[in-house]
């Protein structure tokens, strides 16, 4: 066979042999409340606004709320059990954030590594207050 | 507008280029690593995965003994590639203990009659839980442990032959 | 045969564009007539040429050549012809034949149609496009050929990804890529006007039906992938801010700024500057979006190929036309003299904080995009999404809104409040009653609030400018701003109750069981396997009955596709005037229930319906404008046929 051949059936092959293994992870049943909402809608629906917020850690720039990974639906599970549990959304953030840093959280914090987030719109807001009064002051 | 402020957009530019032409020498690294690092170990016990393994709970790994806790799956393929270095690591004296996320037993068992079992001590991990409290954000990943529970070290990815010698320094330091 | 034919055609039109940049570059100096006229005809066979490589690219996919390497990685026999043509597009080295492609032909009509540039200018103008084109084309054969051939033809194509087989995928690139590069035309012009020293009215008519076509579509592309993601992807969002859809929202915000700005300049001579910077700034921004895309240093959902190299080489050309519109601009536009003035309430006061409001939101979108970027350079990750955006963005959105509702009433260089203070009280009065009532009837958060409200305002003011005047008379250009920020309107409308008032229910549910969502009841009749071409799938009966009324069927399914191997879910929606019903079936939950996702989601439609018409507003404007054009032609021949006829 040809160098390119028989790397295209080599790829096709480990394409099959992936997936079968890939499919396992769906082997054991999700979390209990990865596909399950709260009793109390309140709850409910503090516990989805929090999963909004926090990142899918195995996916490319998706929330947990969004994602169908079995590890989005653990972390659902957590967030889940926790509010059930009473403990507030902020302390289940700052959790997660302890263990796996800012990036698991899509709520802009204040700190030495994203100061610049929220100066440059300050920024923003007086440049473009300066240039509004600059060329609107009455001219004609 | 004013003279230097028609340099503005191309000093912003700049920046751009600069950030980006750096970035593009990086090697792309997906990798998130555990924040947990120097931080002790969460309190968990976990039933056992396999059925000639003991289970594993925070106290075994409180022994005085530094050792690795290696998290892995029998769906993991890079697991498959790194199971004859933790054997290596194991016949060098290294205790390995395991957590297996979201596994049966059956899978477990498999897993390991097909590619060789270093653990001294297996847990079953079925909701992530214990792999979230770690901050470990997928598999295989492998953690050297301290005697006395606290978390040194954080290996992402499978282990290579290159890996051994620095796990084994890094459990020396742990000591 | 076929791919030497596209590859020997590439080659052709690239070899074109160098001549079409030299002859225009040098056409500048006095006595180069034979040179000049050789541009325009350059820049037209070029384009043809171009489109015909394009074809022998559809060509090759349609008859699935798997000697050719792009189509052994991107297709397969099994595939439904619509998406063996539309995968032709869905790789990066097709996508780029694509953006070559829209770019010579642009070349083409400018040098085909326009006629209102002086010479000097109009031929800057495509060496200036050649120049642009020159580096992709160089892009394309050096690094991207897509007609390289495999040394053995393959036994079978790899596949598309599943999720981009769909009737979505036809119109999403295509149209995005006609806006994208279209802006080319823009920067084409804007380099052109700064290197003739021509920014005037003139200049800023000519440019603008260029920009309203591009903006039109790049409007179109992002409607209808917002849609696309929405019911492909399963999880009912329509926008996330990720890195890839931004990189389509930052031209579109540029190009708006434009629009609005040309407008400015060919109706009263003022922000001569402003517009130019603006003509590079759309452009540079659809580059900059190609090389996030393509470079691999952004993590994204719809990332392209990862390929560092193919990153350098684009940095490179950023770096060369970016770098070198803005070194121009920074040399030459201080040089530009500033037309006009005017003072605070006047209809170039509300076009200026319109633009200062768009910019300071491109700058916000750029730096949250980026960011994550700039930090991974010191090792430290972070996440920036719509907990940023959102309310950050919204800093500059309310004003430009509030001003947007109420700027079309003013007159040109000065007028007063109390002249319009009638269509101010109703627009304020509308407002601030919307906000009582829904404040009091509803508990939602500020923002959701913010919005329906201002959509009620927005929605009404974009037809205060009717007022007193006859219908019949309104000129079609104004009847286009009108529909298009009523468009606006309406999309905020549905962005706004889309967050505010959707519910959710996750059920696991047995055969026969039901469920509820918002007015809705929800019975999963049967779930049974099912086929299609290249896969075969779970499929849900539900039979959905809103609020009592007589059950209609949705059919959520959960597919399978083998080449490549890859579950998706394909959601099932029911769309009734006040919303959409959003079903998605997933795995068996045990003990024969079904795992069944179900959404509510009033008025989420208006999004949508609300791109079309903002798009359609372009539409009249396009036309309005280049009827207005015609006949200021056709005037201006007959006056010079008269005065002909007088002298003679």
């Amino acid at each position: 066979m040809s160098v390119s051949r028989s790397l295209l059936v080599a790829l096709s092959a480990l394409l099959a042999v992936v997936s079968i293994p890939v499919a396992a992870q769906y082997s054991l049943p999700p979390a209990p409340y990865a596909y399950n909402q709260l009793a109390d809608p309140d709850q409910e629906a503090v516990a989805q606004d929090l999963m909004e917020t926090l990142r899918c850690l195995k996916c490319q720039s998706q929330s947990i709320a969004d994602s169908d990974a079995p590890m989005a639906g653990d972390m659902r599970h957590q967030v889940r059990t926790r509010i059930e549990m009473g403990e507030e959304p902020e302390a289940i953030r700052a959790w997660l954030v302890a263990r796996y840093g800012d990036y698991v959280s899509y709520a802009p914090t204040v700190s030495e590594t994203t100061w610049p987030l929220f100066a440059v719109p300050l920024l923003l807001i007086l440049l473009a207050a300066i240039i509004l009064w600059r060329r609107l002051r009455a001219r004609t | 507008m004013k003279r230097w402020t028609l340099w503005v957009p191309l000093a912003l530019f700049a920046l751009f280029i600069g950030v980006a032409a750096y970035q593009l020498t990086q090697p792309k690294n997906d990798f998130i690593v555990s924040a947990m690092i120097g931080q002790p170990l969460p309190e968990f016990d976990l039933r056992a995965a396999s059925l000639d393994r003991p289970a594993l709970k925070t106290g075994d790994l409180r022994d005085g003994k530094p050792r690795l806790l290696n998290v892995f799956a029998s769906w993991c393929i890079p697991c498959v590639a790194e199971a004859p270095h933790l054997e290596t690591l194991r016949r060098q004296g290294v205790d390995i203990v395991a957590i297996a996320i979201r596994d049966r037993p059956q899978d477990v068992a498999r897993f390991l009659a097909n590619y060789g079992n270093p653990y001294s001590r297996i847990g079953a991990d079925d909701l992530s839980e214990v792999q979230l409290a770690i901050g470990s954000s997928g598999v295989p990943e492998t953690f050297v442990v301290d005697g006395q529970g606290i978390i040194r070290y954080q290996h992402i990815g499978d282990i290579r032959a290159s890996d051994v010698p620095l796990l084994m320094q890094k459990l020396a330091e742990a000591q | 045969m076929i791919a030497e034919l596209g590859l020997a055609a590439l080659w052709l039109a690239a070899a074109l564009a160098v001549l079409q940049l030299v002859a225009g570059a040098l056409s500048q100096r006095e006595g180069a007539e034979e040179l000049a006229a050789l541009v325009r005809p350059a820049a037209i066979v070029q384009g043809f040429i171009a489109a015909f490589a394009f074809l022998m690219l559809l060509v090759l996919f349609a008859q699935t050549d798997l000697s050719v390497k792009l189509v052994a990685m991107n297709s397969h026999s099994d595939k439904p012809m619509i998406f063996k043509l539309s995968g032709a597009f869905g790789n990066h080295e097709g996508s780029m034949l694509l953006w070559i492609t829209v770019m010579a032909l642009a070349g083409s009509l400018i040098a085909a149609v326009e006629r209102r540039l002086p010479e000097k200018t109009m031929l800057a103008t495509l060496a200036a496009q050649a120049f642009v084109g020159v580096g992709f084309y160089a892009f394309l054969l050096l690094s991207s050929n897509p007609f390289e051939r495999l040394p053995e033809p393959a036994l079978e194509g790899m596949g598309l990804n599943p999720l981009l087989q769909d009737i979505g995928l036809v119109f999403h690139p295509p149209t995005l890529y006609i806006g994208y590069v279209g802006l080319s035309v823009a920067f084409s012009f804007a380099v052109g006007a700064l290197l003739t020293r021509q920014v005037t009215p003139d200049f800023a008519r000519a440019m603008r039906p260029w920009v309203l076509g591009a903006w039109i579509f790049l409007t179109l592309g992002i409607t209808a992938g917002s849609y696309w993601a929405y019911y492909e992807l399963g999880w009912g969002g329509w926008w996330f801010w990720d890195p890839v859809e931004n990189a389509s929202l930052m031209p579109w915000l540029a190009a708006t700024a434009l629009l609005h700005s040309a407008s400015v300049l060919a109706s009263r001579d003022a922000l001569r500057t402003w517009t130019i910077m603006l003509g590079v700034v759309a452009f540079s921004m659809s580059m900059v979006g190609t090389f996030l895309v393509r470079s691999g240093i952004l993590t994204s959902v719809h990332a392209f190929a990862v390929d560092p190299e193919r990153g350098t080489f684009i940095l490179g050309l950023l770096v060369i036309y970016i770098g070198g519109a803005l070194l121009l601009f920074g040399l030459r536009a201080g040089t530009v003299s500033e037309g006009t003035r005017f003072s605070v309430t006047s209809r170039e006061g509300a076009l200026v904080f319109n633009n200062v409001m768009l910019t300071a939101l491109l700058g916000i979108v750029l730096l949250g995009t980026l960011y994550p970027l700039f930090t991974e350079a010191f090792d430290v990750r972070v996440s920036v999404g719509p907990p940023y955006f959102n309310p950050v963005g919204a800093i500059f959105v309310v004003p430009m809104l509030m001003v947007m509702a109420v700027g079309p009433l003013l007159r040109w260089r000065k007028d007063s409040i109390s002249r319009i203070r009638l269509p101010l009280l109703i627009i304020g009065g509308a407002t601030l009653a919307a906000l009582v009532l829904i404040s009091l009837l509803t508990s939602i958060a500020i923002l959701p609030l913010l919005g329906l409200v201002l959509a009620v305002g927005l929605g009404i003011g974009s037809f205060m400018p009717i007022r007193g005047r006859k219908l019949r008379l309104l000129p079609i250009a104004t009847w286009g701003m009108m529909v298009a920020h009523f468009g606006i309107a309406v999309a905020l409308f549905g962005m706004a109750s889309e967050s505010a008032f959707s519910e959710e229910t996750l059920a696991a549910v047995a055969i026969g069981g039901s469920a509820e969502v918002g007015p809705w009841n929800i019975v999963l009749t049967e779930v049974s396997p099912t086929a299609g071409p290249n896969w075969t799938a779970l499929e849900g009966r539900l039979l959905a009955s809103y609020d009592g009324a007589a059950a209609i069927e949705v059919n959520p399914q959960s597919r399978n596709f083998w080449a490549p191997p890859q579950e998706t879910t394909e959601s099932a929606l029911a769309t009734r005037w006040n919303g959409q019903l959003y079903a998605v079936v997933g795995r068996e939950a045990g003990d024969g229930r079904w795992q069944l996702r179900l959404w509510w989601k009033p008025f989420v439609t208006f999004i949508w319906y609300g791109g079309i018409l903002v798009a359609l507003g372009g539409v009249l404007a396009l036309i309005g404008r280049v009827m207005a054009d015609l006949k200021r032609r056709a005037i201006k021949s007959r006056g010079a046929i008269r005065r002909a006829e007088t002298a003679a």
